[in-house]
């Protein structure tokens, strides 16, 4: 028996290992081992970072068709790696002061990250479903973990049940895609259509329906949104800096693949249901988020809005759609890394605090962090020229080329109605009296939200890297 | 021609000035005053370098001058620069207000000093920027960065309503904005550039004209602005602090008109053509109703808010007169407004510094104690109202004999406009300076002082300039207008004949 080629997924192997060996560590030197630890996995996190580098820009696939590496892959695969080396780096202090340092955290997230690997690189149904049920199991005990208090553990519940019913739709449209294909294999699927022996019947197209759902879920997209703002603001913040952004970058990156490649030619099929998917989470963002006070779940319908705005590049459905959800995803990750290190910095001297009113006269008192915050706002709204605006730009430039025109317009004209909420802190920030004013913030987090607020400031001096990436990796998946 | 990126260079020069004001530390005092002090030699220094651009400028070629151009966003997205006729006198009227501003804010702004200064000159690289700019992207990065430092002047140093009139400025701007972002990316799709000489010389389908029209209308009006999306402007005007509305009347409601002249009429030849009947009732209704609404308010700066609108509208139907006359009196109406309007705020700055109110009703009598401001303010009402010799008639006479031209009703509307114009201002002037001296507080109000002689002796020159010897502004466009209603006559013939071969 011929052993695979272990080699293209080192990054994932080499993961895997650092988890166990961490979770070792952690067991036997107990909890003051924490800060150990949490350095340990974001070392970790960036040694896979520099093993995905290794094969850039070719595509193989091994372990019998199961896995796949592409450029594709490796640049959304760093995206993650690092969305999630920043949670753990921001988790410490706050864990810390809130008497949360656990070292199983760090550990979590690092094997969270694995099963964002999986999915990114999966090119089989099956993979597909492990990677998302490794990645989503992890996600279920870190929003449980604060586990003294309701609110919390209540977020976890409700984020488990729900994701386990969401895992039960896919697994069932996976489950029609096989019996009506007889594979559960991308390529041989890509083939399936493109030759099309077959008629594409309804029970696919039912089983195509339950997988978008399931995908759905994970993004947070409307109408399967409903645990997003709940869990955002049910755990500990720095757990939802986490959700945020690398989970989502994963998820995304399986919808884009598995609707390129296995199903890239049904597009007809499926475009709608995305349109409408994309449609319902730009209004439901931007509205439903206008009258909220916890900023944390402002930052859960702001997030379903952009996984909206992300969508419409994947509805595009063409190899500009998908650069532009590239760039989207790499903006976003950035601009949501750098305002959630600004929640975190929201501390008084009894304790984190969520509210939005906490903000008034910040310009005064913290006048940095003030204006990193509105930077990250604006560029949230997409103002030009802020990074923001770009991500934006970009997808919008995809869905008109692709004809999409009324989805481009809708999207412009919600994205107003976001630009009213992102204003109204700015409003605060600036406008309003002073209010208690917050602890001076720790050095990591200001590192963190200064480089990312020159990233979003100083995209439009430099967009090239970031493009250019972005598109190579987008020609991966159509060549 | 120069050898050095004049453009660029008189674009991001005042960012040296925030780099400068950033690094300035210290206790809130000095550090208030030396950011006025690098905020003053900054844009002076900016308004000298920008003259070199007038200077080296050719006026005998209706090509774009000082032309950069550097790969930027890949996919024929370039960051292009450069002027014509059109545009070039613009970047003047920016850089000659900004020093006046800062000037106007020395001693009225006392909190957050830097901020402020910061917030000003940001303002003037965007605004400078938008004049400057040749590629769509690049025009739209500009006009919708504005709203931000704005947003923030109006919302932070305005008046007791700052909030509502901010986020009204920030909302409708950008709903109009928008819409125009998605009319160029859907002409990027057409012609497979954002490159703006390029677009000039395309022909787009003229259905599709007419929907790219409207999209690019809908941001210009807002801009402009035209009734009945005007009502930002009054708000916004009367909460903003002095400068913020002098900046705000004069260079932010031309970037509407500017962009009638980049977008609208060299792009759309048979959209604005189609809609010209559209522009021309708006702006009948602008003249007429605002300048009614203008007779009767109890605001100063309201009462020039409205007439503002009012002085819009006759440059919008200049410019849609497609006439030579008309096309440059537009041109030289908006700087002469620029001027006009801005000092007009300036004077509304100067009374609100000394008894914190404009309330109209408040005043009285001023002439007996400032008779300098009295001489001031008449000049600019005279302006306003057009008087011979005065910037504002050489471009409202020019308006009005390209109107006839085209439509004698149009005329008509618009010189009753100039008459219901000469009664509010005349009148807000007998108000506010005229009558007895009766309130107590004015009796003791000191006359203007050298700061803010200092601040309207230029304006006076160059209202007086642009009215006695128009020339030298004049002579800079007519190449370019020329040349755009060439194009203009040309595309309409094309699209005539074809319809003539169809039939």
């Amino acid at each position: 028996m011929e052993l695979p080629d272990f080699s293209i997924a080192l990054p994932e192997i080499f993961l895997a290992c650092a988890a166990m060996a961490l979770l070792m560590v952690g067991a036997f030197r107990g909890n003051n081992s924490t800060s150990l630890v949490s350095w340990l996995s974001v070392l970790s996190l960036i040694i896979a970072a520099f093993l995905t580098q290794y094969e850039f820009r070719e595509t193989f696939v091994t372990f019998s068709g199961l896995y796949k590496d592409d450029a594709f892959g490796v640049f959304m695969k760093i995206l993650c790696l690092g969305a999630s080396a920043l949670a753990i780096i921001m988790s410490l202090d706050f864990n810390k002061r809130e008497n949360l340092a656990r070292f199983e955290f760090p550990i979590l997230v690092v094997l969270a990250t694995l099963g964002m690997m999986v999915m990114i690189s999966a090119n089989d149904l099956m993979s597909l479903y492990l990677g998302i049920e490794l990645m989503s199991l992890s996600l279920y005990v870190t929003a449980a973990f604060r586990r003294d208090s309701v609110r919390s553990t209540e977020a976890g519940l409700k984020y488990f049940v729900l994701g386990a019913l969401s895992s039960g739709l896919l697994l069932y449209g996976v489950s029609l895609i096989y019996g009506f294909t007889g594979t559960t294999n991308f390529d041989v699927l890509a083939q399936v259509f493109t030759t099309g022996e077959e008629e594409v019947g309804l029970g696919l197209i039912i089983g195509l329906v339950f997988l978008i759902a399931g995908l759905a879920f994970k993004v947070s997209a409307v109408p399967f949104h409903m645990w997003a703002p709940d869990v955002y603001e049910g755990v500990p913040t720095p757990v939802t800096a986490f959700f945020a952004a690398a989970p989502k970058v994963a998820a995304i990156a399986l919808f884009v693949r598995t609707f390129m490649e296995p199903f890239g030619t049904l597009v007809d099929q499926w475009q709608q249901i995305i349109v409408f998917i994309s449609i319902a989470s730009m209004i439901l963002g931007a509205f439903a988020a206008i009258n909220q006070k916890n900023i944390k779940r402002l930052m859960a319908y702001s997030s379903i809005g952009h996984i909206g705005y992300a969508l419409v590049g994947l509805a595009a459905g063409t190899e500009e759609g998908v650069r532009g959800v590239l760039i989207y995803m790499a903006i976003y990750v950035v601009m949501n890394i750098g305002t959630f290190a600004c929640i975190l910095a929201m501390r008084q001297r009894d304790g984190a605090v969520e509210d939005i009113s906490e903000l008034a006269g910040l310009s005064k008192s913290r006048p940095w962090m003030a204006f990193l915050l509105l930077v990250f706002m604006f560029s949230l709204a997409g103002i030009p020229p802020l990074a923001g605006f770009f991500g934006k730009f970009y997808i919008f430039v995809a869905a008109i080329n692709a004809g999409l025109i009324p989805l481009a317009v809708i999207g412009l004209v919600t994205s107003v109605v976001g630009a009213f909420y992102y204003l109204r802190i700015v409003k605060i920030m600036y406008f309003d009296d002073e209010a208690e004013g917050f602890e001076p913030v720790n050095r990591t987090l200001s590192i963190i939200m200064t480089v990312s607020g020159i990233f979003v400031a100083f995209f439009v001096v430099f967009p090239s890297p970031l493009l250019d990436s972005a598109q190579a990796a987008a020609a991966a998946l159509f060549s | 021609m120069l050898d050095w990126p004049i453009l660029s260079t008189v674009t991001f020069l005042p960012l040296v000035g925030v780099l400068l004001i950033l690094l300035t530390s210290g206790k809130e005092e000095s550090a208030a005053r030396n950011a006025r002090w690098v905020a003053m030699w900054t844009t002076l220094f900016t308004f000298i370098v920008s003259l070199f651009i007038w200077l080296n400028f050719d006026t005998s070629t209706a090509a774009f001058q000082f032309v950069e151009k550097e790969p930027w966003l890949g996919g024929n997205i370039n960051y292009h620069m450069g002027v014509d006729g059109i545009s070039m006198l613009f970047i003047i009227l920016t850089t000659f207000l900004m020093p006046l501003c800062i000037l106007a804010s020395w001693e009225a702004i006392q909190t957050r000093v830097r901020e402020y200064m910061i917030a000003f000159l940001i303002m003037e690289t965007l605004m400078i920027g938008v004049f400057c700019a040749l590629d769509m992207v690049l025009f739209y990065l500009f006009f919708e960065a504005g709203l931000i430092p704005m947003f923030l002047i109006i919302g932070v140093w305005g008046g007791a309503q700052r909030v509502y009139a901010s986020f009204k400025f920030f909302l409708y701007t950008l709903v109009g904005s928008v819409l125009m972002l998605a009319a160029m990316i859907v002409m990027y799709f057409v012609a497979g550039t954002t490159d703006i000489p390029t677009l000039i010389s395309f022909n787009f389908d003229t259905h599709l004209q007419y929907w790219l029209w409207l999209a690019f209308f809908a941001s210009f009006a807002v801009k402009v602005p035209m009734w009945p999306v005007h009502t930002w402007l009054p708000d916004a005007h009367v909460q903003a602090p002095t400068a913020g509305s002098v900046i705000l009347a004069g260079v932010l409601l031309k970037m509407g008109g500017y962009g009638f002249l980049r977008f609208s009429i060299p792009m759309f030849p048979e959209g604005s053509d189609f809609f010209t009947p559209l522009v021309f009732g708006l702006s009948v209704v602008a003249i007429i109703y605002t300048s009614l609404v203008a007779l009767v308010q109890k605001d100063m700066k309201k009462l020039i808010a409205y007439s503002s609108v009012a002085h819009m509208g006759f440059i919008t139907i200049g410019i849609f007169t497609f006439t030579s006359q008309g096309l440059e009196g537009g041109i030289l109406q908006m700087l002469s407004h620029g001027i006009v309007s801005g000092a007009l705020f300036l004077c509304v700055g100067v009374v609100y510094d000394r008894i914190h109110t404009r309330e109209i009703a408040r005043y009285g009598g001023l002439v007996h104690r400032m008779p300098r401001y009295a001489v001031i303010f008449m000049i600019f009402t005279m302006a306003t109202i057009g008087l011979p010799g005065t910037s504002g008639f050489v471009g409202e006479f020019l308006i009005l004999v390209g109107a006839y031209q085209v439509s004698t009703f149009v005329a008509f509307f618009a010189t009753i406009g100039v008459i219901l114009g000469a009664a509010y201002s005349l009148w807000l002037y007998r108000r506010v300076v005229f009558g007895e001296l009766v309130k107590d507080d004015l009796k003791n109000i000191m006359d203007v002082g050298k700061r803010e002689i200092a601040i309207f002796a230029p304006l006076i020159a160059v209202a007086l300039w642009m009215g006695i010897y128009p020339e030298p502004f004049l002579n800079v466009m007519h190449a370019s207008v020329d040349n755009l209603m060439a194009q203009h006559e040309l595309a309409l013939n094309a699209s005539k004949s074809v319809l003539h071969a169809a039939k």
